[in-house]
């Protein structure tokens, strides 16, 4: 598949530190929208989806101690426990650099299936904490991890497309 | 292969597992420290300043929304609703007047009896800017904070009843945590008979509940539940819900009781903060032998 054959190259593709910012802003942002009731439940976690890309993408660039501190701003902005988000995108961030080697092996399929898993251990790390502090969990929060992974792929093409249109500009 | 060396190159410190070990238990003595403790407060209202811009930012939709809506509105629906408020408005001022004339005569009573005299207490106006986007909480963020003297503990209300309780305060900003919370308490009294009991917020619906009603307990469909004051946090008086389900099921020692907040808990924009209420007394130190300790008493009132 040409998802394969071309990412060999993408991979070593640098990206500026710039961007890398801004995704996660655009994600912090994206979370912070007003979302209630069941789009609240459905929302996909941006900033998870955005760290694990960076982390399977370019894992010496982003990798757990980034995660861990972007974990410790979604904390302050979700008011949840100092450690929460933290304890969870570390764990996702170790995934994704797990993944990281295995990424060139796998299509697009048996991606997905992957990443749906370090998104359901992440949100049950978050779940579990809950459970443990306060005595009781919301099942219909991990539909979020669903719909988490559903954006994976439609966000890797989109980063791809950018850092493909800034390398174009820059010329050969 | 060439690839991977350039990447070990670039890969450098400890090994992704020490890390991820590393930063486990970094996040675990927060949970820790944080949860138990409380030591953070002022970190997080630090690392609050960073995130409050895309905070401000993401609730900037809506408000355009709003401000759209604003700008299309008929002249005819301005008059219209101009129209009810004065109409609103002259029954509620009769309705003060008589109010007024109460109050003082309840004070009279109250210093003829020499009763404490029921304090007034001031509100601040302030504006919901953020609902927290969590699936577990029903919190909110008002513009409100430590720079306009907010304090924690301190009551938010709207012009129907009880909203919520300040829980955290931040430098320009201050968090109110929902009656709707999970397990959150307020001390209620039913108006019809004065019947004492505590309504607890249900979490995952914006309802309420009252548990440990006796099935035999005198309380019906549509009675409205008010503060009683009991806690010297919560003003005596003040609509908090109205019974809307009773199951009575013999199988059980105590009803279910279903009942909605009065306040329009997950609709207003504008909230009232109550400025902090006079302390009550201390209460006495209880003597080991005593039978009768105020849950006792109160247990058997209710019965």
């Amino acid at each position: 598949m040409s998802y394969l054959a071309h990412d060999n190259t993408e991979i070593h593709r640098p990206v500026s530190t710039t961007f890398i910012v801004i995704s996660v802003l655009v994600a912090l942002f994206l979370n912070g929208l007003p979302w209630e009731g069941i789009w609240l439940m459905l929302r996909p976690d941006f900033v998870a989806v955005v760290m694990l890309h960076w982390c399977t993408h370019k894992p010496w660039r982003v990798g757990i101690g980034l995660s861990w501190a972007v974990g410790i701003l979604a904390d302050v902005a979700d008011a949840s426990l100092f450690g929460q988000h933290a304890l969870a995108y570390t764990l996702l961030a170790f995934g994704g650099v797990i993944l990281h080697h295995r990424l060139k092996m796998f299509d697009l399929r048996q991606q997905t299936t992957q990443v749906f898993v370090i998104f359901v251990l992440t949100y049950a790390v978050y779940a579990l904490v809950h459970w443990q502090v306060n005595g009781y969990v919301v099942w219909t929060y991990f539909l979020g991890c669903v719909t988490s992974t559903l954006l994976w792929a439609p966000l890797g093409i989109m980063f791809r497309a950018v850092y493909q249109m800034r390398a174009d500009n820059k010329g050969p | 292969m060439d690839n991977t060396q350039s990447l070990q190159f670039f890969n450098r410190g400890p090994s992704p597992a020490v890390r991820l070990v590393f930063f486990s238990v970094l996040s675990l003595l927060l949970l820790f420290v944080d949860a138990r403790y409380r030591y953070l407060e002022s970190t997080r209202s630090a690392l609050s300043v960073l995130v409050s811009p895309i905070q401000r930012l993401a609730t900037m939709p809506s408000v355009l929304w709003q401000q759209a809506g604003d700008f299309f509105i008929t002249q005819r629906s301005l008059v219209d609703e101009n129209k009810s408020l004065k109409l609103q408005h002259n029954g509620d001022a009769a309705q003060l007047s008589q109010l007024q004339s109460l109050q003082l005569e309840n004070q009279q009573l109250r210093s003829l009896m020499e009763l404490p005299q029921r304090s007034e207490f001031n509100a601040k106006l302030a504006e919901v800017i953020y609902a927290e986007r969590d699936v577990f909480k029903r919190r909110v963020l008002i513009n409100k904070g430590a720079d306009a003297n907010i304090k924690t503990g301190q009551v938010v209300m709207d012009n129907n009843g009880i909203v919520g309780q300040i829980t955290r305060v931040y430098p320009w900003l201050s968090e109110v945590t929902l009656i709707t919370e999970k397990d959150h308490t307020v001390p209620v009294q039913v108006l019809r008979n004065g019947l004492r009991t505590i309504v607890f917020g249900a979490g995952d619906t914006s309802q309420l509940s009252l548990r440990y009603m006796p099935i035999s307990s005198d309380i019906q469909n549509d009675d409205v539940l008010v503060t009683s004051g009991l806690d010297g946090i919560y003003p005596p008086g003040i609509p908090v819900a109205k019974v809307v389900k009773i199951e009575r099921d013999a199988a059980y020692p105590f009803a279910r009781v279903v009942c909605l907040p009065v306040a329009g808990v997950d609709k207003h924009r504008h909230l009232l903060v109550l400025s902090e209420l006079p302390k009550l007394p201390e209460r006495p130190a209880e003597e080991a032998d005593a039978t009768g300790a105020p849950e006792n008493l109160k247990m058997k009132q209710k019965k």
